[in-house]
């Protein structure tokens, strides 16, 4: 019954998720200065490594690329009223569809097992997603645990095809044999230097440009078109979608199956970009930072792509962090993760209530 | 019955944000007494009950029990001062027990085991003065609405509560299980209990009440004494000054039949029988209003018209066609295209996406329009020109179309609706509940509408909680009971003492009608929803 | 009398393989039940098997090991009900965020304490839950049949298994036999029932949680100081999720949830023992099918093909007085 006040715009889409944030790294910055380093100068080589020169930018952008993707897969989902926590195992098994596809083309055109596989990847990610999907519009099974065991099975079947069918012959490593020459995605230095733009090498790739394609057509397909919009009217209220003709299972399963897409083109920046082969557990947990991505971001793509930036800096300033201070190892950049995740998704109202009467105080002020 | 008061408000005051929801009450209970207290949806009742049983705290104002200043933190300090509650949505745990749902709480001692035997033996002895018999041992979830009640007053008793405060107890229940209700609440009066009536039927309050307290718009407007009262004076001070509006109507007959049932059943949600043979027949140019109880049909009928539920026998025809029958049913896009528009009855819930743009909620149930999306695309000029259309032609305030429909009134966002459902020219309109939560500026507007789209000789069914309103609009009007069709007079012969016999499940003749008895008990107001 | 060897020894490893899952799925029961859904127990499980294991190193005692590991999964448990009844977050999010932060974080002071890569020390066996050996169970080794039973599947486990298989019965009866319980089960099906009957919805969620909390840092202190000798990285090893679907394939009901942890620590124990075995018509079973049985049976039984399953109705819903 309480007359709910809405932030302003920039209140509730860069000043919250801001504070949120700063509350993540102030705890991160206690646990540093526990570990009896500085975590202002801790903070200053993260920013550095991130963003400090050409090579760091370029390796940003690359984990900022898996993050965008797995962003856009969870938000989708959300937007139809649902939780995708297996955005880990989609990946995995879209990974396994890329490669499968690109054994199946064999020496075929680059350019053309490239784009099969791209297929692939989407297909197979898809295909993961549409079980749990299918068993939660059919057969009412909670999607968020059926994601989570399909996550576990993903990695079990992934497993299974790098230690027997896929293994790389003779190769004792889980991973397959390498990708045929030449399938692989122009590397983003390379392209500029076609445009007589020099840039330092790096691992950042064409997949990049493809993520911020897919951000601008899950804008698109989201805000302008009918699917979309009936997708959303689903997600936020069953009855008015039925009330409208809109089917409520159907679009649990469309919009997962969207998702899990989403999530399997991941492998196209780990596998056809930088690694060229498929590995277990390529994934490394970039599934499940989605969901703080996806939070971050407002299930916007813009906040989305600002997010996956911002959470690709802290990789790979991270890294550069753990190489500079002994104590610091990469675990930290994961705790720090968890931490984020933490305060920007699980407790994004902590800021909300006391900038709530902030700003009513301050209207009431006005008025007066 | 002494002037000892079981209870008392002084200046009881509450607001939500802007809203005055209690404003400085004094209310003035006597032990001992079955005491009413009237009002419409929103017009505080709710939150004067919360407030009376420890559920919120009043931001003014005192509460006196039995004489004495209380203050009630939360529930179970108005238990210790003996006031129980009995809340409109049950407050039991479905898959517990009656015996675990009533010793919840107070389950004396740590050992549930010892607590149960005990709470048994205890709930003989209450059983036997109070005429129950419940199973004890019976999971909630097993049990008819009538029982689940019965299962919360026993529990409130159990607990020691001298007052007992019902809240609208009748709004789920059979005309039976009302009469029994009846008897207990006299039993319990009988035995020196006092209790607190609350309710939107002002039959059931000259029935059953010694006084009376009529709420409006947060303010507590008058108490009487029942006997010395009429539901017609209460009608008056519940609405303030009621206008009694004459609606001009064109005589439109023999027309041709736009919408038929023909012996439709349909099961509800819960698997149980919720229509039962239901035929009716909506003409062009005439407004068929249903009325009834609330859940005895009236919103499966809307569902099954409308395509939004299966039907298990009969058929129904709408502009010739047949549109379901057992085997068939047709999706609601289909009949919106066939000319049949749907303002639906829980607007909130169904009608509108509450947190979309009200330019988004304008193509509602019409998103596969040429006019809003070619090619799966959608055509963002003419969904803001058609919004900004109806906001003018409705005269919709504030008039910014890409706020979220929810932060609109109750009566502006019901005029959007409305609008989006006449943009299309339908051949029939079904309406429920046409102008539940809205303001008494937009009823008027509303009631006009309906009745224009009627002159312009299309078909309208109107179901609706308010009696009144029902007998402004329509020309026949239609009572359920229990899933059928009690009958249908013509609006002319109907009165409110006949429709409210229909309503209770008598079946009337209606070729010959009660018309000429002196109506008595206008009952008003729309059920559902509290604040 | 080798099959029969075997099957002592299976059921051996069953009973060792089992005892955290059977702490955590009642863990993760006690929580669900009051209505807090928790797919963080992984996290909790970890980082009470850290503190127990770097507080064993450091002072070579099981029972401060214990205290420590207990701490740390009490206070996460209470961090999560924080942020799910306080902050009326999203539970699920809360759980995945503080699995994340523990997998980071425990390697890290791991490596601050003790500079061996996110590891801690081995650990002796006086500072360990060392194995009990029964009185008598070495002298009836050799009985045939009773004796095998006694000396290898009652005899010689770690204590907090002992007391693991007091847990099961504890639980059922906190549930079902006391007044908390029959608030707690209320709480996780209708909180507003609870209210207005006068009792405090977030202080039996509270309190639920620090049970929980109890019951996961037993399990992490018997990973890291029972059943092995020290924390090394990722060492639940995505226990507390399979603990959750054991939670569900047990219909969140004690004694099903005991036979699915049974189960699954059997078929964990199974897959040890059939590798490189072939059977006849199918050959060899490739153990990543084993790992993924208890995950793929969860998913039937969600699927309800195997009878209806009802979680706890508000389970996972923040309770708000005002709606």
């Amino acid at each position: 019954m309480a007359a709910v006040r809405k932030l302003p715009f920039w209140a509730e889409n860069i000043l919250l998720p801001s504070l949120n944030l700063l509350a993540a790294f102030v705890v991160s910055g206690l646990v540093i200065w526990g570990l009896g380093e500085d975590p202002f100068l801790a903070l200053s080589l993260l920013v550095e490594g991130a963003f400090g020169y050409e090579e760091a930018i370029g390796y940003t952008f690359y984990y900022a690329t898996n993050f965008i993707f797995t962003g856009l897969a969870v938000s989708i989902a959300f937007h139809a009223g649902h939780f995708n926590i297996g955005g880990e195992g989609q990946a995995m098994i879209g990974g396994l569809g890329l490669t499968l596809a690109v054994f199946l083309m064999g020496d075929a055109s680059p350019f053309l097992s490239i784009l099969i596989g791209i297929i692939g990847a989407a297909v197979f990610g898809a295909a993961w997603a549409y079980i749990p999907a299918y068993l939660q519009a059919k057969r009412g099974s909670h999607i968020v645990i059926t994601t989570i065991m399909f996550n576990f099975i993903a990695s079990a079947l992934l497993a299974y095809m790098l230690v027997g069918p896929l293994q790389r012959p003779g190769g004792q490593m889980p991973e397959s044999a390498d990708f045929p020459d030449g399938v692989a995605l122009t590397h983003i230095h390379e392209l500029l230097s076609y445009i007589g733009i020099s840039f330092e090498e790096g691992p950042m790739n064409v997949s990049l440009l493809i993520a911020f394609a897919c951000a601008w057509g899950f804008w698109f397909l989201l805000w302008r078109t009918r699917f979309g919009y009936e997708l959303r009217v689903a997600g936020q209220s069953a009855d008015a979608a039925a009330f409208a003709g809109i089917s409520v299972p159907r679009m649990t399963i469309l919009a997962m199956m969207v998702s899990g897409a989403l999530a399997g083109m991941m492998g196209l920046n780990e596998l056809l970009g930088e690694q060229l082969r498929l590995l277990g557990n390529f994934t490394l947990g970039y599934g499940f930072v989605g969901i703080a991505v996806a939070f971050m971001g407002r299930n916007h793509p813009v906040g989305i792509v600002l997010a996956a930036v911002l959470f690709g800096a802290l990789y790979q300033g991270g890294a550069e962090l753990a190489f500079e201070m002994p104590s610091i190892t990469r675990d930290l950049i994961v705790m720090i993760q968890g931490l984020v995740i933490l305060f920007a998704g699980a407790m994004e109202h902590m800021f909300r209530t006391p900038l709530n009467r902030l700003f009513e105080r301050f209207a009431s002020q006005e008025a007066v | 019955m002494s002037d000892l008061l079981a209870i008392e408000t002084r200046e009881l005051s509450k607001r939500f944000g802007e809203v005055r929801a209690n404003d400085a009450i004094n209310l003035q209970v006597k032990a001992g007494t079955v005491h009413g207290i009237v009002g419409e949806n929103g017009a505080g009742k709710s939150t004067l009950l919360k407030m009376l049983f420890g559920f919120y705290q009043p931001d003014n104002g005192d509460i006196l029990i039995d004489g004495d200043f209380v203050h009630l933190a939360n529930p179970s300090g108005a238990m210790d001062h003996g006031v129980g509650m009995v809340h409109q949505h049950f407050m039991l745990v479905e898959p517990f027990t009656v015996l675990e749902n009533i010793m919840l709480g107070a389950e004396g001692g740590r050992n549930l085991e010892e607590g149960k035997a005990r709470a048994r033996a205890a709930l003989t002895d209450l059983e036997e003065k109070f005429g129950f018999d419940l199973p004890l041992d019976e999971p909630v979830e097993n049990l008819p609405v009538g029982v689940r009640q019965r299962a919360e007053i026993l529990k409130a008793l159990y607990k020691g509560a001298k007052t007992l405060i019902l809240d609208e107890p009748t709004a789920v229940l059979t005309p039976q299980e009302c009469d029994q209700l009846f008897e207990l609440v006299k039993l319990l009066r009988a035995q020196g209990n006092t209790v607190l009536f609350v309710t939107h039927k002002l039959h059931e309050i000259m029935a059953i009440t010694d006084d009376v307290t009529v709420i409006r718009a947060g303010k507590l407007i008058a108490t009487r004494k029942t006997s010395e009262t009429s539901a017609a004076d209460l009608a008056e001070l519940m609405v303030g000054a009621k206008v009694s509006r004459q609606v001009s109507r064109e005589d439109k007959t023999n027309r041709q039949s736009r919408l038929e049932l023909k012996n439709v059943s349909a099961f509800n949600g819960q698997g149980h029988a919720a229509l039962k043979g239901v035929s009716l027949q909506v003409k062009d140019g005439e407004v068929l209003g249903i009325a009834g109880v609330a859940g005895n049909g009236q919103t499966e009928l809307l569902e099954v018209i409308t395509g939004l539920r299966r039907i298990s026998d009969g058929s129904i025809e709408f502009s010739g066609l047949t549109i379901a029958d057992k085997s068939t049913v047709t999706d609601p896009i289909t009949l919106r295209q066939k000319g049949m528009a749907h303002v639906a009855e829980d607007r909130l819930k169904t009608g509108v996406v509450e947190s979309m743009s009200a330019k988004e909620n304008i193509m509602l149930g019409y998103q596969t329009e040429d006019e809003f999306v070619s090619i799966g695309v959608l055509k963002l000029k003419n969904i803001e020109a058609r919004a900004g259309a109806c906001f003018e032609t409705q005269d919709v305030r504030p008039r910014n179309i890409d706020l979220p429909i929810g932060s609109f009134s109750g009566g502006n966002q019901q005029k959007i609706v409305i609008a989006r459902e006449l943009a299309q020219s339908p051949q029939l309109m079904v309406i429920g509940q046409p102008t539940r939560g809205v303001d008494i500026g937009a009823v008027t507007k509303i009631h006009d509408q309906i009745t224009e789209l009627r002159n312009d000789g299309k078909a309208l069914l109107v179901v609706s909680a308010d009696l009144d309103e029902l007998l402004a609009i329509s020309d026949r009007i239609a009572v359920m009971c229990e899933g059928e069709i009690t009958g249908v007079m013509r609006v002319e012969d109907a009165d409110e003492k006949t429709l409210g016999l229909m309503m209770a499940g008598q079946k009337i003749d209606t070729s010959k009608g009660l018309a000429g008895n002196a109506p008595s008990e206008p009952s008003t107001a729309p059920t559902g929803g509290s604040l | 009398m080798e099959f029969f060897a075997d099957l002592v020894l299976l059921i051996d490893s069953t009973l060792r393989i089992a005892t955290p899952l059977v702490l955590t799925a009642f863990a993760g029961l006690i929580a669900e039940r009051a209505g807090v859904v928790d797919i963080g127990l992984e996290g909790k499980m970890l980082a009470s098997a850290f503190a127990a294991a770097a507080t064993a190193a450091v002072t070579g005692s099981p029972w401060y090991a214990l205290m420590a590991g207990v701490g740390a999964a009490v206070a996460l448990g209470l961090l999560h009900g924080y942020v799910s009844i306080n902050q009326r977050g999203n539970q699920i999010v809360s759980g995945m965020a503080i699995n994340i932060a523990v997998a980071g974080a425990a390697p890290t002071l791991a490596n601050f304490i003790f500079h061996k890569g996110g590891q801690t020390p081995l650990l002796d066996e006086e500072s360990r839950f060392s194995i009990i050996t029964l009185p008598g169970a070495e002298a009836l080794a050799d009985v045939p049949l009773i004796g095998g039973l006694y000396s290898e599947i009652i005899s010689g486990h770690n204590l907090i298994t002992y007391l693991t298989v007091l847990v099961v019965p504890a639980t059922a009866w906190l549930l079902y036999k006391t007044r908390f319980g029959l608030r707690l089960r209320a709480v996780g099906e209708n909180p507003e029932a609870v209210d207005t009957a006068g009792i405090s919805v977030a202080l039996i969620r509270y309190q639920a949680l620090i049970i929980f909390g109890v019951l996961c840092g037993f399990a992490g202190t018997v990973l890291s100081t029972g059943l092995g000798a020290g924390f090394i990285r990722d060492m639940s090893a995505g226990k507390g999720y399979l603990a959750l679907a054991a939670m569900i394939f047990g219909k969140w009901k004690p004694v099903p949830t005991l036979l699915a942890c049974l189960l699954f620590g059997f078929v964990d124990a199974l897959q040890g023992r059939l590798q490189g075995v072939s059977f006849p018509l199918i050959g060899e079973i490739p153990v990543q099918f084993t790992i993924m049985l208890p995950y793929v049976l969860t998913v039937i039984i969600l699927a309800g093909f195997v009878g209806k399953i009802q979680a706890p109705r508000a389970s996972g819903i923040p309770y708000e007085k005002d709606h």
